[in-house]
C-alpha cells in the first residue's frame, strides 16, 4: 500500500454554533426549525443603516471555551469584515475575526490506540456570524429560482483551528469527538452535527515519511459527521497517495466531500480563491476583555471530560474502559453519577448503562440521554432492587424494558406485575419438596452421585416459581436438603 | 434677529415661543411650509419626498399638546427635514441613488425616532449626492439642488438638499450627514449653521453608511441656538450603535451665553495657504478679529499633516464604502435589473444600472485599496497617517481651546464647474481633518462675497467639547448682523 510511504498531516477547522439565546449581533432568537425568515430583523437582514452590537453571552461562551482549551485569551481582539458575494450573506461580507482573534495557542489531549495520548495544538479561536441558507427549486444546476432563508444569518459561530498535528483520519475523528465532548461539557454548544451546530473542514497533505517540510494541502469541506470526517479523509489520503505515486503534483485547492457518492471533488483552485479584502470592522470598537471578566469565566469552568474520566476511575473504581465511555458526553456522565447517587453500586450502574441503555441510545446523543424515559434515578432504583434481592438480574432486564416503554419507576412495575422475588424460605421449601416429588429422575441421578443433577433440580425450582425465586436462597435450601434424602 | 410674521421666516426657538403663546399652531406653521415648498421648491429642488400627510398628523397632535399646555419640549411641533440618507419607517429612503429608488425602510433611524418623540414634524426627505459622495448635490441620481442665494450655483454637498431647505426657508431646520465635510460645506454655501459633532456623540443607527468610521450626523439650522437645541435632542449613547459614546449630554442650549473672553483660539497656518479665495480669507480674518474684539486670545498654530488629510480621506472613505455598498446586489431590496442570465449577471447588471459614475469610481478605488498585496500600501498606510492627522489636532488643542478657519476654500461654485473629480475633492480640504480626527466642528455665516454669496467660518473643538464650540459660535453670531440678510429667493 502506497500510503505507508507517506506521512499524513491533517488540521481541522471546526465551526461551533454557540448556545446563546440571541444572535451574534442582534436580538433575534436562535431556535432551530422556525418558518423561513421568521427569525430576522433589519440587522441580520443587512438592511441599509443597521449596525452590529456584540452579544455579551457569545463572548462569555467563547472565552470559557478558550480557557478550557488552555488558549491565551487576548486582552483585546477585533472583528473584521470578510468580503465575498453570495446571496445567503445579506451584507455580502461576513463579520469575522482576522488578525486579532479572541484567543490563540491552546491544545487538546487526545487518546491514541494502546493507551497513549497526544496533545493536538489549537492555533486560534475566533468568533463570527453565520450566513443564511439557500433553498433551490430543484438542483443547483436546473433550479428556476433559489429562495433564501435568513433565519440562520447572524447566528454566533465559534471557529477553532487546530494545528496540523493529526496524523491519520482516525486521529482526526478522535480529535473531533474529544473536541465535541469538551464543548458539550462546557455547555457552549449542543454539538448536534445533523442540525449543523457543529461543522468541520479539514486540511490534509501528505509528505514522505521523515520529511520535515509539509506537502501541498487540500481543504475538504462539508464534513458533517464523525463518520464522514473519517471517510472523507481516508478517501483523500488515498487519492493523494495515488497521485504522488504516479508522479503527479498535488494541486492546492478546496474540495467538497460528497457523502452519497463517497468521494471528494474539486470546488475551487488556489487561483480562483477569493480575495476576502479583510479590514477591521469599523462599526465595532476593539473588544477589550477585562482580566476580571476572564477570571470569572475561568472560575465557572466545569470539570472537563478528561478530568472527569480520571475521577470516575479513582472515585468509582471503574475500569478505564467504562470511564472513557461514560464520559463521552456530559449528559451521559451526569446520568451515570445521578444513578450512582441513587443506588451506590458504581460498577453495576456502569454495566447497566453500557449493556442496556446504550443499546437504545448513542453515547453522544445528549438530547436522547436527557429525554430518555428511563431516568437515572429509576435506573439506580432498579440496581438497588437487584442488590437488595427484591428481583433477580434476569427479571430486572424485563423490568428495564418496561421502564423504557412506560417511563415508570421500576418499583411500580415490579409491584404491578408481581415480579417480587420469592425469598420466603417456607414457601420455597414447599416448592422444592413438590419439585423433588414430581421429578424422580434427576433425584435418582443425584443419588447415584451425579452432582450435575443438582443444577437441573435448581433450574426446575426456578422454573416452578416463574423465575421469581431468589436464586441464592433456592441454592442454599437445595444444598441443605439433598444430602438428607 | 429676523423680525417677521411669516412662520417660515422664524428660527425654531422663535417659532416655538409663538406656539407657547398661542399665536400660531403647529398645523398652521406646517401648512405654511408646505405652501412655501409648493411655491419655491420647484426652483430649489431641495426635497426628494414630501410627507405631508404624516406631517399634518404629527402637527395636529402637537396642536393638542400646546392647547393642553403640555408641549413635549423645545422641538414640539417644529417642521424639519431629513437628508434622504436617514432611514424613516414606511417612507421611501433613496440615499440619492437609483439602486434604492423604491426602498422603504422597516425602521426609523435613532435620530429620527428621537426627534419624533420630541414632537418634531417631518416635512420630507432632502436631496443629496448619491450615497453622500460629492460636494455639490450634482451627483444625486434624481436632480441637482440649487443654491437659494444664486440658483446658478450649487448648494454644496452632500447634504445640499438639507442646507438649501434651511437656507431657502423650506424647513425650520434639517439633519444632514458629514463624512468629509458634507454638513459644514453646504452650510457655508447656503449661509446656514452646520454642526458636525464628535464621532460617537450621535448614534449612526439608521444612517445609511458611506464610510462608517467617518460618517457623522449633524444639524443644519438658521442660528446657533437652534443648532444647540437640535443637538441636545439627538445626542447621547444608543444601544444600537456600539461606536456611540456613553458620555453625559450637557444642556447645550443653556450653555450658550458666556462669550469668548478667556478662550484661546488657534488659527491653523495651513488653512490659509494658496487656493484660498481672497474674499473668503478676508471674511474669515475679519471674523477672527471680531472674536479677538470680543475678548478671545488669538494664536497661530500649525497642523503640519493637513496636506495629507485629503489623500488619507480618499483611501479610507472609498475603502469603507466599497464594503458598505456591497449589500446592494438586487437580492433583497432596492433595484433588481431585469434580464440577468444567472446570479452574478443579475448582480452585475443591478449594480451597473443602479450606481452612478461617482459611486462606481469610489467602489473601485476602495476595492483596490483593500486588495491583497495593496492593503498595507494603501489602507494600512492611510490609517497610520490618519493617526498623525489626529495627533496634529491633539497638539494644537494642548495649547488652544478652539480652532478657527475657513470652512471652504471658496464660496458656492456654479453647476458643472467642477466636472473634474479631483477639483471637486479639493473642496473638502478644510473639512476632512475634523472627520478624520472625529472632532466637533461647525460652520457659521461670517459674511458675503461681492456677488452676494455667503461665506462660512469654521470652528473646531476638542472631542465632546460641543458646548464651548456652540458658545463661541453664538457669541460671534450675536455680535454681527449677518443673519438679517435673507436669500434673494426669499
Amino acid at each position: 500500500m502506497s500510503t505507508t510511504t507517506y506521512e499524513t498531516v491533517i488540521g481541522l477547522e471546526v465551526h461551533a454554533q454557540l448556545a446563546t439565546v440571541s444572535k451574534m449581533f442582534c436580538g433575534c432568537p436562535t431556535t432551530f426549525g422556525a418558518g423561513p425568515n421568521t427569525q430576522t430583523c433589519p440587522v441580520c437582514l443587512g438592511m441599509p443603516g443597521t449596525l452590529p452590537v456584540i452579544n455579551r453571552r457569545a463572548i462569555e461562551l467563547a472565552v470559557r471555551t478558550a480557557l478550557a482549551f488552555e488558549c491565551r485569551v487576548n486582552p483585546s481582539c477585533r472583528f473584521a469584515r470578510k468580503h465575498y458575494y453570495y446571496p445567503d450573506m445579506p451584507k455580502n461580507f461576513q463579520i469575522s475575526q482576522y488578525e486579532e482573534p479572541l484567543a490563540e495557542d491552546g491544545g487538546l489531549e487526545i487518546d491514541l490506540p494502546g493507551g497513549a495520548s497526544r496533545r493536538i495544538g489549537i492555533q486560534r479561536l475566533h468568533l463570527e456570524e453565520d450566513v443564511g441558507k439557500l433553498v433551490h427549486e430543484g438542483t443547483l444546476e436546473t433550479a428556476h429560482a433559489s429562495l433564501v432563508d435568513y433565519n440562520r444569518s447572524g447566528m454566533p459561530l465559534m471557529e477553532t483551528v487546530s494545528r496540523p498535528d493529526l496524523r491519520s483520519p482516525e486521529e482526526a475523528a478522535t480529535y473531533l469527538r474529544a473536541f465535541r465532548a469538551v464543548l458539550v461539557h462546557l455547555g457552549v454548544c449542543d454539538g448536534n452535527m445533523e442540525e449543523g451546530s457543529l461543522r468541520c473542514d479539514a486540511n490534509v497533505s501528505l509528505r514522505p515519511r521523515g520529511a520535515r517540510e509539509l506537502g501541498t494541502k487540500v481543504e475538504i469541506k462539508n464534513l458533517n459527521s464523525f463518520r464522514n470526517v473519517q471517510r472523507a479523509l481516508e478517501f483523500e489520503v488515498e487519492r493523494q497517495a495515488r497521485a504522488l505515486d504516479a508522479g503527479e503534483r498535488i494541486v492546492q485547492e478546496t474540495r467538497l466531500w460528497d457523502a452519497d457518492r463517497g468521494y471528494t471533488r474539486p470546488m475551487r483552485s488556489k487561483e480562483s480563491a477569493h480575495d476576502y479584502r479583510y479590514f477591521p470592522e469599523p462599526d465595532l470598537v476593539p473588544l477589550v476583555l477585562d482580566p476580571a471578566f476572564v477570571a470569572e469565566r475561568r472560575a465557572e469552568l466545569p470539570e472537563l471530560p478528561r478530568a472527569r474520566r480520571e475521577r470516575f476511575v479513582d472515585a468509582y473504581r471503574l475500569p478505564a474502559y467504562d470511564a472513557a465511555i461514560l464520559t463521552q458526553s456530559k449528559a451521559l456522565a451526569d446520568y451515570y453519577e445521578a444513578a450512582v447517587r441513587e443506588s451506590g453500586n458504581t460498577k453495576a450502574v456502569s454495566n447497566w448503562i453500557m449493556s442496556e441503555l446504550l443499546r437504545e441510545i448513542g453515547s453522544d446523543d445528549e438530547r436522547a440521554i436527557t429525554t430518555c424515559p428511563v431516568t437515572p434515578a429509576h435506573l439506580g432504583q432498579l440496581v438497588k432492587l437487584i442488590d437488595d434481592g427484591t428481583i433477580s438480574g434476569k427479571i430486572a432486564k424485563g423490568v428495564f424494558e418496561g421502564m423504557l416503554r412506560s417511563g415508570d419507576a421500576p418499583g411500580a412495575i415490579v409491584a404491578r406485575e408481581g415480579l417480587t422475588q420469592v425469598a420466603d424460605t417456607g414457601a420455597l421449601e414447599r416448592v422444592i419438596d413438590e419439585v423433588l416429588a414430581g421429578n424422580p429422575k434427576p433425584l435418582d441421578d443425584w443419588k447415584k452421585g451425579k452432582t450435575a443433577a443438582a443444577q437441573a433440580l435448581f433450574g426446575l425450582v426456578m422454573k416452578a416459581t416463574a423465575g421469581k425465586a431468589n436464586p441464592a436462597i433456592v441454592k442454599r435450601l437445595l444444598e441443605a436438603k439433598l444430602p438428607k434424602i | 434677529m429676523v423680525a417677521t410674521v411669516e412662520p417660515t421666516g422664524l428660527t425654531m426657538h422663535e417659532l416655538t415661543a409663538r406656539y407657547r403663546r398661542g399665536e400660531i399652531a403647529p398645523t398652521e406653521a406646517t401648512e405654511a411650509y408646505f405652501a412655501r415648498i409648493a411655491e419655491r421648491d420647484p426652483q430649489v429642488a431641495a426635497y426628494l419626498t414630501l410627507t405631508r400627510e404624516q406631517a399634518l398628523a404629527a402637527a395636529r397632535a402637537a396642536d393638542a399638546r400646546y392647547r393642553a399646555g403640555a408641549p413635549r419640549g423645545p422641538l414640539d411641533g417644529v417642521p424639519i427635514a431629513y437628508k434622504d440618507v436617514l432611514c424613516t419607517e414606511g417612507i421611501v429612503t433613496t440615499c440619492g441613488s437609483k439602486i434604492l429608488e423604491r426602498f422603504v425602510p422597516p425602521y426609523d433611524a435613532t435620530v429620527v425616532a428621537r426627534l419624533g418623540a420630541a414632537g418634531a414634524v417631518m416635512l420630507g426627505k432632502t436631496n443629496m449626492d448619491e450615497f453622500a459622495m460629492g460636494s455639490s448635490t450634482e451627483h444625486s441620481a434624481f436632480r441637482p439642488t440649487r443654491n437659494p442665494w444664486d440658483l446658478e450655483r450649487v448648494p454644496g454637498g452632500s447634504s445640499g438638499g438639507s442646507a438649501a431647505a434651511v437656507g431657502a426657508e423650506l424647513a425650520a431646520a434639517a439633519l444632514g450627514t458629514d463624512t468629509g465635510g458634507s454638513v459644514r460645506q453646504p452650510a457655508a454655501f447656503c449661509g446656514v449653521v452646520g454642526l458636525k459633532p464628535t464621532y460617537g456623540r450621535i448614534s449612526r443607527y439608521g444612517l445609511i453608511a458611506f464610510a462608517s468610521s467617518l460618517d457623522h450626523i449633524g444639524p443644519l439650522t438658521r442660528d446657533v441656538r437652534d443648532c444647540a437645541l437640535l443637538l441636545h435632542a439627538i445626542a447621547g449613547v444608543d444601544p444600537h450603535d456600539s461606536t456611540s459614546v456613553d458620555e453625559p449630554v450637557p444642556d447645550y442650549p443653556a450653555m450658550l451665553e458666556g462669550g469668548v473672553r478667556g478662550l484661546t483660539l488657534g488659527v491653523p497656518r495651513e488653512y490659509f495657504g494658496s487656493g484660498l479665495d481672497p474674499e473668503v480669507e478676508a471674511a474669515v480674518r475679519a471674523a477672527i478679529a471680531r472674536l479677538a474684539d470680543l475678548g478671545a486670545a488669538i494664536e497661530e498654530v500649525s497642523l503640519p499633516n493637513t496636506d495629507y488629510g485629503l489623500a488619507v480621506y480618499y483611501i479610507v472613505a472609498p475603502a469603507e464604502a466599497s464594503s458598505n455598498l456591497a449589500r446592494y446586489d438586487g437580492v433583497k431590496y432596492g433595484l433588481r435589473a431585469p434580464g440577468g442570465k444567472d446570479l452574478i449577471d443579475m448582480e452585475s447588471r443591478t449594480r451597473a444600472a443602479g450606481f452612478g459614475a461617482e459611486v462606481k469610481r469610489r467602489i473601485m478605488l476602495g476595492t483596490y485599496a483593500l486588495s491583497a498585496g495593496y492593503y498595507d500600501a494603501y489602507y494600512g498606510r492611510a490609517q497610520k497617517v490618519r493617526t498623525l492627522v489626529r495627533r496634529d489636532f491633539e497638539a494644537a488643542f494642548a495649547r488652544v481651546d478652539l480652532l478657527v478657519a475657513p470652512t471652504t476654500p471658496t464660496a458656492a461654485f456654479k453647476h458643472g464647474d467642477k466636472a473634474d473629480p479631483l477639483a471637486m475633492y479639493l473642496n473638502d480640504v478644510f473639512t476632512v481633518g475634523g472627520d478624520l480626527a472625529g472632532l466637533p466642528a461647525m460652520s457659521v455665516r461670517c459674511g458675503f462675497t461681492a456677488a452676494g454669496l455667503p461665506i462660512g467660518l469654521q470652528l473646531m473643538a476638542r472631542p465632546f467639547d460641543e458646548a464651548r464650540l456652540l458658545r463661541a459660535a453664538h457669541a460671534y453670531e450675536q455680535s454681527t448682523d449677518w443673519l438679517a440678510r435673507r436669500p434673494t429667493l426669499a
